[in-house]
């Protein structure tokens, strides 16, 4: 049992490997279909990552520098705990800034920095499926993506608007790719939908519950549902980021007090600790500098 | 004042130093070994085996005490181990009929050939809290019966020999058995592949679609065959030597559930069969493993498929507890993201409403505060 504790660079055995660059080959080949892969057990929970790691793990090689981001930050928990797992396993260079890694792990968003050429970015995905809260079962939707019928998805817009006068999609909004697969953009905030459009870098998708990867390769056309009355919008804040006056940028909201104070931070940490290096002082910065 | 949420790898290992504090819990009291978990928590070792699909005795014992005895977690910790390890090569079907028995009990059969074996069991046992079981009072050597080495023919055999049972049933000569572990399933399965999703799912789900089936929910009107518990060599085909040589005993519970069927225009009436087969003693798991597969050879049989029992998609796709759990559990991960988005939306139509009813409009920020 002393031989137990070792493991394959980057944890997966190679077979295992070869098995997932083979179904993201496909997967890039295929831009937005799901290409079914033998996803592993892997040594954190299904529903925490296990796609995404399995994905990295089989990208992943010793000159690469890895950044993980969780809610756009590097320092939530399960981003923490996954960045430490590639450094066990993998004993690859980390870092938290958007500029300096060749392969980014993320979970609900796309950092606000424009990736570029050569940079890959790894979505963990729990329901890779942009049709299964119409449909259910897989049998069904492998047939409609097949014939290309996703007449039930526009319908289900169309009823959003004409109960609430909105698409009452927020996160993992439908995106159309290359003109031909709806897929499903992970639970990033439709805010992320438009940096997913001919984005210079590679995205991958790893879904190791449901057992899919897809892919959206660099220069792909990648559209947000609409209809031409109601055309796709993203969210929009009423405030610059309090720490780093960021305009255009997701923001978080911060419960200061239990008499309904708030702030709005930026949910990128790096981009915002970018700024702020760079001499950008939001309001709540300001005020604490003249403080003391 | 904001202090930024600093998740913290300090805040991880202590977490972690935490566990381990409580898993060894009062230090005055002496750890617990691999040795006695396996000699005396033996189901709870056996049901980690069946579940996280490997058979060793002491890994599935480690794993349970590194789990402070949450089943679920120790077989999640054994499987993640399991998929590491490489498939040398496929054994030869294990021979049932062979089996060194421990318990065999029939209910279709008030006797028949090689007998009733209770075994250690818990049936007929009272269960009465047992005081003399709060201190360590020697226990009397069981009976022993001297070894039978001829092999006990199977209930099915009984019944197959007046052709009122279904047979075996044959695969294709050039059928590979599936392996879910190494293939994505895809919907609908061949029977090999949903038998070991089945042996692999969990105990609970298992037990509680079984139970439907017995409530009317699909009934199939079931009788246990058979049920048997005891060791069955495992043999490996080796290419280069030409024959099989044995790796060792497994312990298996084995059920044979027998359940009537009217016939069709393609088969005359029989009794038809639903099978389970689970590493250790098990013997909840197997028949509700039994109970489940002949409820999901329902269209096979051209029966209506009318209960959950029967879907195959909504079955196998439910029946992994170390997949349930992690997906269930991962709502605990944070999704502010998320739900700032959805805030979002709420307070957009919220307002909307608002002015539509003609209510003043209030900055819906500082609402809290008035």
């Amino acid at each position: 049992m002393t031989d137990l504790a070792t493991y394959n660079f980057a944890y997966l055995d190679e077979q295992t490997k070869r098995m997932i660059r083979r179904a993201i080959l496909k997967a890039i080949s295929i831009p937005g279909y799901q290409v079914p892969f033998a996803s592993r057990e892997m040594p954190m929970p299904y529903g925490w990552g296990t796609g995404g790691v399995q994905v990295t793990a089989a990208i992943l090689g010793p000159k690469d520098v890895l950044k993980v981001i969780d809610q756009g930050a590097d320092d939530t928990t399960n981003a923490v705990s996954i960045r430490a797992f590639f450094q066990k396993v993998a004993n690859v260079a980390v870092t938290t800034k958007t500029r300096e890694a060749t392969i980014i792990q993320t979970r609900h968003r796309i950092p606000e920095e424009t990736l570029t050429a050569g940079q890959t970015l790894v979505y963990q995905v729990p329901i890779p499926e942009p049709l299964r809260f119409l449909e259910p079962r897989e049998t069904e939707t492998r047939k409609m993506h097949a014939l290309e019928e996703y007449g039930l998805m526009h319908v289900k817009l169309y009823e959003d608007i004409a109960r609430n006068g909105h698409i009452a999609t927020t996160y993992a909004y439908p995106v159309k790719v290359e003109g031909r697969y709806v897929m499903d953009p992970s639970p990033t905030p439709k805010f992320d939908n438009p940096k997913m459009h001919m984005s210079e870098a590679l995205q991958l998708f790893g879904a190791g519950r449901e057992k899919r990867i897809y892919a959206v390769p660099p220069h792909t056309d990648v559209v947000s549902l609409d209809f031409e009355d109601h055309p796709f919008e993203i969210q929009h804040f009423d405030k610059p980021c309090a720490l780093c006056g960021a305009e255009h940028v997701y923001l978080d909201e911060v419960v200061l007090d239990d008499k309904g104070g708030r702030m709005f931070v930026c949910s990128d940490t790096d981009h915002c600790e970018d700024r702020r290096e760079h001499g950008h002082a939001g309001e709540m910065l300001a005020r604490q500098e003249a403080a003391e | 004042m904001y202090v930024a949420v600093k998740g913290g790898e300090a805040a991880i290992a202590n977490a972690h130093q935490l566990l381990a504090d409580r898993r060894r819990g009062d230090r005055s009291l002496p750890a617990i070994s691999i040795d006695q978990i396996v000699a005396q928590l033996g189901l709870a070792v056996d049901r980690v085996m069946a579940e996280a699909s490997l058979y060793d005795r002491e890994l599935a014992a480690l794993a349970v005490r590194q789990a402070r005895g949450d089943m679920i977690e120790a077989i999640f910790i054994l499987r993640a181990y399991r998929t590491t390890l490489p498939r040398f090569g496929m054994s030869v079907p294990v021979d049932t009929a062979k089996m060194k028995i421990e318990r065999r009990i029939s209910a279709t059969y008030k006797d028949l050939p090689g007998g009733q074996l209770l075994g250690p069991t818990f049936d007929y046992t009272h269960r009465l809290l047992d005081p003399s079981l709060l201190t360590d009072e020697p226990v009397a050597e069981p009976l022993r019966r001297t070894v039978d080495e001829s092999s006990m023919m199977r209930v099915s055999d009984i019944l197959a020999g007046e052709g009122l049972i279904e047979s075996d049933g044959h695969m294709p000569e050039d059928h590979v058995p599936g392996d879910l572990t190494r293939e994505p399933l895809e919907f609908p399965l061949n029977r090999d592949l949903r038998l070991q999703a089945l042996a692999r799912g969990d105990e609970g789900f298992l037990l509680a679609l079984a139970y439907s089936t017995q409530r009317g929910y699909a009934r199939t009107h079931p009788f246990v065959g058979e049920v048997r518990i005891g060791e069955v060599e495992v043999e490996l085909d080796i290419p280069e030597l030409g024959f099989a040589v044995s790796l060792g005993p497994v312990q298996v519970t084995e059920c044979q559930m027998v359940n009537q069927f009217q016939g069709s225009a393609k088969n005359p009436p029989q009794f038809t069969r639903g099978y389970g087969l689970v590493f250790g003693q098990s013997e909840r798991k197997a028949m509700a493993m039994s109970l489940v597969d002949r409820a999901l050879r329902a269209e096979e049989f051209g029966e209506d498929i009318v209960a959950p029992a029967q879907d195959e998609e909504f079955v196998i796709s439910h029946s992994d507890n170390v997949q349930a759990t992690g997906f269930v559990e991962h709502l605990k991960l944070p999704h502010y993201v998320d739900f700032q988005a959805e805030l979002d939306l709420v307070r957009r139509m919220r307002a909307e409403y608002d002015a539509r009813n003609g209510v003043e409009k209030n900055d819906p920020i500082r609402d809290a505060a008035e």
